[in-house]
């Protein structure tokens, strides 16, 4: 399911359709996380992938205003190339995992790993700087987005 | 229900690589094949992605939060990347009108 969502949003010519079926493919890798017993990751995959970067996407291509598809192609020889730069990625990797050869099933040993609370007190404790050091980034990028965006009265 | 969740811990551990494997390749291929901006930077959240698969799926395996918390990391780098990379879109298609990615190969105008 979810590789077929993400070849569509590849081969999507309507940016549009790209963003929406994009947005089933971060659906389907949340199921993948519920299955997983993954709580806390499910949520924020959730609430982050599907609510905010997607939003932000659509607003962009609203902002842009994109209401032709304007995109010429690539070349057929480039189109092929890519693909076989993919496909040859993707063989060198299944190769890999042949050799490693582990086909163990993902048993659930801590049946409350991903719960919101027992993540929260490793995320608290552990990695307590790391937080703090990655809410620095993030206070920056905010920053930094809402200076590129805005115009410049000097040069436009 | 239950029986459902019985049959999913089954899952080899081989399969969500594959998967993850597969995807990222997909997101590659995707970078590679087009020339709207937007949609090369969605081909790279679905390799953002992909990782973030792989990473729960081995924290679960190995029974160790961290690779957990690590995802979370991640997820935070991909919002910070995508707000700065859509603001330089932005700036990008304000000065060239387009967002094809092969005006810009002059590096200046």
């Amino acid at each position: 399911m979810s590789i077929l969502f993400a070849v569509l949003v590849i081969s999507a010519k309507n940016p549009v359709h790209s963003i929406l079926y994009l947005v089933l493919t971060f659906f389907t890798f949340t199921i993948q996380y519920i299955l997983l017993n993954a709580q806390f990751v499910a949520i924020v995959n959730f609430i982050v992938y599907m609510g905010a970067i997607l939003v932000l996407f659509l607003y962009t291509l609203m902002l842009i205003n994109l209401n032709k598809d304007s995109e010429p192609m690539k070349t057929n020889l480039v189109k092929i190339a890519a693909v076989l730069g993919g496909g040859c990625l993707l063989v060198v990797v299944v190769a890999a995992l042949k050799v490693i050869g582990v086909s163990d099933p993902v048993l659930i040993k801590d049946p409350n790993l991903g719960l919101v609370k027992n993540l929260g007190k490793i995320l608290f404790n552990e990695f307590l700087l790391p937080f703090e050091i990655s809410s620095l980034l993030l206070l920056s990028a905010m920053v930094g987005a809402v200076l590129l965006a805005t115009k410049d009265p000097k040069t436009t | 229900m239950e029986s459902f969740f019985k049959t999913a811990q089954t899952v080899p551990l081989n399969h969500y690589i594959l998967l993850s494997a597969i995807i990222f390749a997909i997101g590659v291929m995707g970078v590679l094949i087009r020339r709207n901006a937007i949609v090369i930077f969605m081909s790279i959240e679905l390799m953002l992605n992909a990782v973030n698969l792989l990473l729960t799926a081995f924290s679960v395996y190995r029974g160790d939060a961290t690779g957990q918390v690590f995802v979370f990391f991640i997820m935070a780098l991909a919002a910070a990347e995508v707000a700065v990379g859509l603001a330089i879109i932005v700036m990008i298609y304000r000065n060239t009108n387009s967002i094809d990615i092969n005006v810009l190969n002059r590096l200046k105008w």
